[in-house]
């Protein structure tokens, strides 16, 4: 029997956009090959900018290729886009759902515009509310569910019938881990069931790790392709655990091998230990001096292994810029105090929105240095907590002091000690760097030679030379992200806050993230962190885990994951987390059972 | 061979219906539970209909005016008679001029009617005079004043004629004013009512419309919504549809409110007017569908759906001042406006009659917008993204 022709043929695409305000044009898809076998699944893996979101949209026929030819289940879909667009489905970033329509409406919408008759919906809508767990909302409007609901209501939608080709462009960004492997048993279960053919895009390895074929983007060209086995191939007897003394850190040592990139292509904590990958031609001495004694066991490689390998044969693409960490390290800002000070306490603190529960009853405390991370499931009260504790939402009881001052009376002077990093980028797009760090500056209070050594020190930190009359808005994201930072921390404030800081980014964007922020908490700077990569909970000194409004742990990441399972099972920090949400809710009779953590 | 295309037709068609009716009652859905949008749709409309009926009134009742007379004679007593008989202005007597500028100082009295001494000796000699002074700080106040004491004194002076007297003197300076031929009683609400039915037509249909299109583009529906057999019309008909209703409710309530509210009497056809609407609805629609597509952003949307639609309507298209007076440029303008060639109708169809030339070049000219209009905006809306 013949194989099936491929579901998607692309041949040497490309795809330019002009950018107005600047009048450059932008390759965001360079001489792209690539094939969708019918019947598997298929990722798009890369960074930020790599060019996968385009290329989804135009096999979508919402964009035109300025070159090559690109053919959808046969047909050319530059000439004929809706001849495609009745026959696939495709998930897009941000789902549009009509946030005014309920659960069900927005499925009976899909449904019909879609054809799909009484008959069949009836058996449809039964399986996909039930995989979804949606069955219990179907009245409740799409606008009141949590994050990783309407996710699954968008899965949803693109499903009520079988699709020819599925296209889902990153399903999963700002989904926390729970909401995320439902959604994947979805697409899983249809895949089994029904052969879906499908090609999506991930900024998550561990979920490319599950596809028959992976297309490693980088800057609009391809950088590798293959099954994940022959990613992984390329990081082959490079990877090894390294585990540190008992009273060390691991994130010191991770810094520490992550900083000499001569040796070291990647490190990243790992279940109280470092997990890194050496370069092939690493001088054994020179490790062995980094490794400073710490035990060493070799372990197998993984997609994001192969996938960082690649990354760093990029030659464009920078290391980490150690001498701009340096200069974090001779600061104006000294750490005041003991690091046993303790800068942020809660106690019984409550929120209620009418007679909803957001936070119920947590309490705990930071000290000064320290990174503590929020972890919980979308909904689970952490943007809540925040929020108090920046001082931008009241709580309705309980204690709550920062930096010394009550939020409940000082809530002015309590937010002169803490820089706010929003989720979203909230500056001013059309201001310059400088302006903007100068406005914001002057809105803390900040002026004259003061405010120009503060700008001068920031910029440094943060590696904004050579952008300061760049408008902020046409930064790309790495940047824009330490411009957020570089303006919270102008004012030297004692707290900074960061607010997902990480969603939606690639690996190595976040190593840089988290080497800057393990720089910052050494000089002193107490670091607030929300997150939804669990394995960055291995970074913070101290996490909590809430869901439903409830504090479900507290704890060293070690302590945590012992919580978890006892002492013998190694769990990872995403195993934990699943299985301490999980048994809550199994608990309390809500919400899905806990689902089975993975061998 | 024919048998399937025909079948295949008739599924395609099937679909067609199925989809739209589909689009259409999560139209409606959204309409009904978006609170801004019935504001802006049912309420907004009601608010203007009050505010232009009751609040808003250019009219203006017993307005103060001084009368000097100077001249004793029964003759020049007979022409303030005329002007105490006028419901619209009530006449102080005074003897000296001084006094009468002090009491128009003091902003007192709207205006000031001189009767010289020597108005009876002129008078019959044929070229008699009386000074009329007006209050000018309110541009539009002065000129109804200057009306009113114009059509009391031709009144007066149509009565001497009547008589027989020598008294057209004072008629050859009094022209009527061209507005009061088909509004006898001078009620400006009579005038108003029917150009609320422009303004509301074009913010249900340009406003409304605009920003709920712009809001699907900017919360990213439609990127989904693309990808499935869904057709450009279809998208364009669902928002149509709905918002046509809305815009034939406004009618209805400016109609109901028109004949039972305000008595303003219907002298054309209301057929005609139903149809005439509906014609300017379609060109609203048009406009907002257009710019949502081309801005694709709702502030962006609205802004523009207000400065290119709505207040030109409100300006431009003769609903407050008379086109006929305005500098040649805007006036050019205002003829490049639909809202002018729909108010210019329905202003004719309720107080003047089936004008049969004006309405077939009037409809025509609606025809032409609605069909350019909507042309354009199933155009401008593709499932593109770049």
């Amino acid at each position: 029997m013949n194989r099936a022709a491929p579901a998607l043929i692309a041949s040497a695409i490309h795809k330019r956009f002009l950018i107005k305000e600047t009048g450059k044009t932008v390759h965001a898809v360079t001489d792209i090959s690539l094939e969708v076998q019918t019947g598997s699944l298929t990722a798009l893996v890369g960074p930020d900018g790599a060019g996968k979101t385009t290329l989804l949209r135009m096999a979508a026929g919402l964009m035109k290729a300025d070159e090559g030819t690109l053919q959808v289940l046969g047909i050319d879909v530059t000439a004929d886009p809706q001849a495609v667009q009745d026959r696939i489905s495709y998930m897009p970033q941000r789902f549009g759902l009509y946030d005014d329509l309920s659960v069900q409406e927005n499925l009976d919408l899909y449904a019909d515009l879609h054809g799909v008759t009484q008959a069949m919906r009836k058996e449809r809508y039964a399986r996909l509310l039930e995989m979804t767990h949606l069955a219990r909302f179907t009245d409740r409007p799409a606008g009141k569910l949590s994050g990783g609901m309407k996710q699954k209501l968008g899965l949803a939608c693109t499903l009520v019938r079988s699709p020819e080709l599925l296209l889902l462009d990153e399903p999963t960004v700002g989904v926390d881990p729970l909401s995320r492997r439902e959604l994947w048993e979805i697409v899983q279960q249809m895949i089994d069931d029904e052969r879906l053919t499908v090609l999506v895009s991930t900024a998550y390895l561990d979920e490319a790790e599950r596809c028959a074929r992976v297309f490693v983007l980088h800057e609009g060209k391809m950088l590798a392709e293959g099954t994940p086995g022959d990613i992984r191939q390329r990081a082959l007897n490079l990877c090894y655990v390294a585990t540190p003394a008992a009273d060390q850190p691991p994130r010191v040592l991770q810094a520490r091998l992550l900083d000499d990139a001569g040796s070291i292509i990647d490190a990243v904590p790992q279940g109280g230990a470092v997990r890194f990958i050496r370069r092939h031609e690493v001088d054994q001495q020179r490790l062995d001096a980094l490794l400073d004694g710490a035990l060493v066991a070799a372990v197998e490689a993984r997609l994001e292994d192969g996938f960082m390998v690649l990354l760093r044969e990029q030659h464009d693409l920078e290391p980490l810029d150690t001498e701009v960490l340096e200069t974090a390290h001779h600061p104006k800002v000294e750490a005041e105090g003991d690091t046993n000070e303790v800068i942020i306490e809660v106690r019984n603190l409550v929120r209620k929105f009418g007679d909803f529960t957001a936070v119920d009853n947590i309490s705990f405390s930071v000290r000064r240095g320290e990174i503590f991370g929020l972890l919980g499931p979308n909904g689970a009260g952490k943007t809540t907590t925040f929020r108090m504790l920046c001082g931008l939402l009241p709580a309705s009881s309980g204690f709550l002091e920062v930096a010394g001052f009550n939020l409940r009376h000082a809530r002015a002077v309590a937010r002169r000690n803490i820089g706010y990093v929003s989720q979203k980028f909230a500056l001013y797009g059309d201001l310059s760097v400088t302006e903007n760090l100068e406005f914001f500056g002057s809105a803390y209070g900040l002026y004259g030679n003061r405010l120009r050594e503060r700008i001068g020190i920031v910029m440094r930190q943060f590696d904004l030379k050579g952008k300061e009359v760049s408008p902020s808005g046409q930064l790309p994201g790495g940047f824009k992200q330490r411009l957020a930072m570089a303006v919270a921390l102008l004012h030297e404030p004692a707290v900074l806050f960061l607010d997902e800081p990480t969603s939606g980014t690639d690996p190595q964007r976040r190593r840089e993230f988290w080497r800057r922020i393990t720089a910052l908490s050494e000089i002193g700077t107490t670091i607030i962190i929300t997150t939804h990569f669990m394995e960055e909970a291995e970074y913070c000194d101290r996490i909590v885990i809430q869901d439903a409004g409830k504090l479900l742990a507290l704890g060293t990441p070690g302590e945590v994951r012992a919580q978890a399972h006892g002492k013998d099972s190694p769990l990872d920090m995403e195993e934990a987390f699943i299985s301490i949400v999980g048994q809550s809710r199994q608990n309390n009779g809500n919400g899905p059972l806990a689902k089975e953590t993975r061998p | 061979m024919r048998v399937t295309k025909a079948i295949s037709d008739n599924k395609e068609y099937n679909s067609f219906w199925s989809r739209l009716v589909s689009l259409t009652r999560k139209e409606i859905r959204q309409l009904l539970r978006e609170r801004s949008n019935l504001a802006v749709g049912i309420g907004l409309p009601i608010l203007m209909i009050l505010i232009f009926g009751y609040g808003l009134s250019l009219d203006v009742k017993d307005a103060p005016i001084a009368v000097v007379l100077e001249d004793p004679s029964p003759m020049a007593a007979d022409v303030v008679a005329g002007l105490e008989l006028s419901a619209y202005i009530s006449p102080i007597m005074m003897t000296s001029m001084h006094e009468a500028q002090r009491l128009m100082l003091a902003r007192e009295v709207d205006g000031i009617v001189q009767i010289p001494s020597d108005f009876s000796r002129r008078l019959a000699a044929g070229n008699a005079q009386i000074q009329l002074l007006v209050h000018g700080s309110e541009a539009s106040r002065a000129t109804i004043v200057r009306n009113y004491i114009n059509g009391a004194l031709s009144q007066w002076a149509l009565r001497q004629a009547d008589r027989g007297t020598k008294g057209s003197a004072a008629a050859g300076t009094i022209t009527v004013a061209e507005r009061m031929w088909f509004n006898a009683a001078n009620t400006s609400t009579w005038y108003l009512v029917p150009g609320l039915i422009v303004l509301i037509m074009t913010l249900v249909g340009a406003f409304l419309t605009a920003m709920v299109m712009a809001r699907e583009w900017e919360r990213g529906t439609l990127e989904a919504l693309f990808v499935s057999p869904v057709r450009p019309t279809e998208i364009l008909l669902a928002k149509i549809i709905p918002y046509f209703m809305i815009g034939m409710l406004g009618l209805g309530m400016c109609l109901l409110a028109a004949r039972f509210l305000f008595e303003v009497p219907m002298y054309g056809s209301l057929l005609i007017l139903l149809v005439s609407s509906m014609l300017y609805l379609l060109v609203a629609l048009g406009i907002g569908l257009v710019i949502s597509s081309v801005t694709k952003n709702q502030f962006l949307a609205c802004q523009l759906a207000l400065i290119s639609s709505f207040m030109p309507a409100m300006m431009l298209s003769g609903f407050l001042f008379d086109l006929r007076n305005v500098p040649t440029v805007i006036r050019l303008v205002g003829h490049a406006l639909p809202a002018t060639y729909f108010m210019e109708l329905i202003r004719t169809l309720f107080l003047a009659g089936n004008v049969w030339p004006l309405i077939f070049k009037n409809c025509a000219i609606l025809t032409g917008y609605a069909v350019l209009l909507l042309g354009l905006a199933r155009y401008v809306t593709r499932k593109k993204l770049d």
